[in-house]
């Protein structure tokens, strides 16, 4: 008796954040799916086939029947989302190289600090972070507006003869991009930099090899693991970006984010939405499942 | 052999910089008098006391605030649970797929989260408003809480539990009287960082809100888009200060969480 009181307690422990993550994560995920097979119709829900139980064996084969590749069909032969899709995930990937080659310094550089102040400086990274990315992007709105501090810096210091435009192009999405996810850039780089074994750099220097070439065989190749995670932690939400192209960028870096928010919102295309979305998941589940790897491997190596 | 290079203090100074500068333009811009942002007319505080008339405004606040108050309870409560399942339970039937569900809204864009769980409130012909916000927010903010409470259990000193039940205490019993207070303070962390979340989100938000829900991040998204205003600058000025208070005291707590347990060990092991 008391046993089973026991596990039935155990079993409340897994059962119920279990069910919560099924019925708010898993189920919406499958309904994404089966509208993405759906057609838009005039009607409340807005697409058909509509899984109907009460016509018993008969509504279940209808609804089957009723299902269809179109979508994606429609998706493949529009350029314009192909062309948003290559245009996402190159925004992505030049953006997490610039964290790259922007955290990597700063990393390294809080490993050399002392010892009693690095956690300090993990809190002073981490903490822009909880601010809402809207009011970071609003920030960086306020700096390069037409008339902002960032023009007339430049214009005060002759820089530059006319303000350039900085709003609406480009290289806003990019500083956004860098700004927002610098903390999910440095924080994995500088993990695994702060385990680095002192001693190889020792005997490095000991058999006198310079610096740069110590750094760049024993440092750079042990660093890897903290590249990979920073580089997916910050890839994967950034293809999917939506805030920061929508406020910062212009109507030309259209990304994949803002094309599911247009065709749900403006367009009400539910099933066309729900397509863009699967294909963006397929896009990202590589990604995704290496990432998924690196944590339980290292959540299972600290244990 | 670790020493601070010149190079080094410079790239840690920039950095810093360029996280805090932009944050620290728009707090003094939300002290402009000047209507015009570009144009400096000295300070004043009459932005802050303008929003106090704003009724819209403050009730979006007031929905935020409570939005955030019970997603982050129920977060903290489900998320607790799901990280003792993940670090006690060993492996239990389903294990790999309810990682995979804990892990995967950390990194999936929220546009897509956002896109399913609407999808799930009209499947099932929810009315949305309050509740559905809460639901979403709940959902995300558990896996942030499962990772921060798993790795709070992952290194926590397992024979002081088996000491309990030696002792004769039942899992249940050992649970509260034992690992509970040594997780307090990583529960107590999630939960502030549950609320400063929810507090924060826009998109999952703008998806599965209702009429009668405009949150906070709603309200402001709609006016951000026409442009930068002196108003927008007080409010977000606000929010920060909200959230950053927030933070600090929860890493203050989870600070202190890890100073009592190295106490808590040494005593264990004095005994």
């Amino acid at each position: 008796m008391k046993s089973n009181g026991r596990s039935f307690l155990a079993g409340l422990v897994v059962g119920i954040p279990y069910a919560w993550l099924v019925a708010f994560f898993l189920a919406p995920f499958l309904i994404v799916l089966k509208i993405s097979l759906s057609q838009t119709a005039m009607a409340q829900p807005p697409y058909v086939p509509v899984l109907d139980l009460a016509a018993g064996w008969h509504g279940i084969a209808r609804f089957f029947a009723g299902l269809s590749l179109d979508n994606y069909v429609f998706l493949g032969s529009d350029p314009l989302y192909v062309l948003s899709y290559v245009k996402s995930i190159e925004i992505a990937a030049f953006s997490t190289l610039l964290l790259l080659v922007i955290s990597y310094p700063v990393s390294y550089a809080m490993t050399r600090v002392p010892r009693r102040l690095q956690p300090a400086l993990v809190l002073l990274i981490i903490l822009p972070f909880w601010t809402s990315l809207l009011i970071r992007i609003y920030a960086w709105m306020n700096i390069l507006q037409h008339d902002g501090p960032l023009n007339r810096l430049l214009l005060a210091f002759d820089l530059v003869r006319e303000p350039p435009v900085w709003l609406s192009t480009n290289t806003a999405v990019y500083i956004g991009m860098v700004y927002s996810y610098l903390p999910f850039m440095v924080l994995p780089l500088y993990a695994t930099l702060e385990k680095l074994d002192e001693t190889l750099l020792e005997a490095a220097a000991d058999l006198g090899c310079p610096r740069w070439k110590t750094f760049w065989l024993v440092t750079l190749p042990l660093s890897v693991p903290g590249v990979v995670a920073g580089a997916l932690l910050c890839f994967i939400p950034l293809v999917g970006e939506f805030v920061i192209p929508d406020l910062l960028g212009g109507s030309r870096t259209a990304m994949i984010g803002q094309a599911i928010w247009t065709e749900f919102f403006a367009n009400k295309d539910w099933p066309t939405a729900a397509a863009v979305a699967v294909v963006l998941v397929c896009l990202l589940v590589t990604p995704i499942v290496i990432f998924q790897h690196q944590t339980m491997r290292t959540a299972e190596g600290d244990s | 052999m670790r020493k601070l290079s010149a190079f080094n203090l410079a790239a840690l100074c920039v950095g810093i910089a360029f996280l805090y500068l932009p944050i620290v333009i728009l707090v003094v811009y939300s002290f402009n008098a000047s209507r015009l942002v570009a144009v400096w007319g000295g300070w004043s505080t009459s932005w802050y006391a303008a929003l106090a008339d704003d009724a819209p405004l403050l009730s979006a606040a007031f929905i935020s605030l409570r939005v955030a108050v019970v997603s982050a309870s129920a977060a903290t409560l489900l998320g607790t649970l799901a990280a003792v399942a993940l670090t006690r339970f060993g492996r239990f039937r389903g294990r790999l797929l309810f990682a995979s569900m804990i892990y995967a809204p950390l990194v999936m864009p929220e546009v897509i989260t956002g896109l399913s769980m609407l999808l799930l409130f009209v499947a099932v012909s929810v009315d949305r408003g309050f509740w559905t916000v809460v639901v979403g927010h709940t959902t995300m903010a558990m896996c942030f809480v499962a990772v921060i409470v798993q790795s709070r259990l992952v290194d926590f000193d397992v024979s002081l539990e088996e000491a309990a039940m030696d002792l004769g205490a039942s899992p249940a019993q050992t649970f509260i009287a034992v690992t509970l207070p040594l997780i307090l303070p990583a529960i107590t962390a999630s939960w502030m960082l549950a609320f400063a979340l929810s507090l924060d989100d826009l998109v999952i938000a703008s998806f599965t809100t209702g009429p009668g829900a405009t949150t906070l991040p709603i309200r402001i998204y709609s006016e951000v888009r026409l442009g930068v205003s002196p108003e927008m600058n007080a409010v977000c000025s606000l929010m920060i200060a909200v959230v950053g208070v927030a933070v600090i005291a929860a890493s203050l707590l989870t600070k202190l969480g890890a100073a009592r347990g190295v106490q808590a060990r040494v005593q264990a092991s004095g005994v």
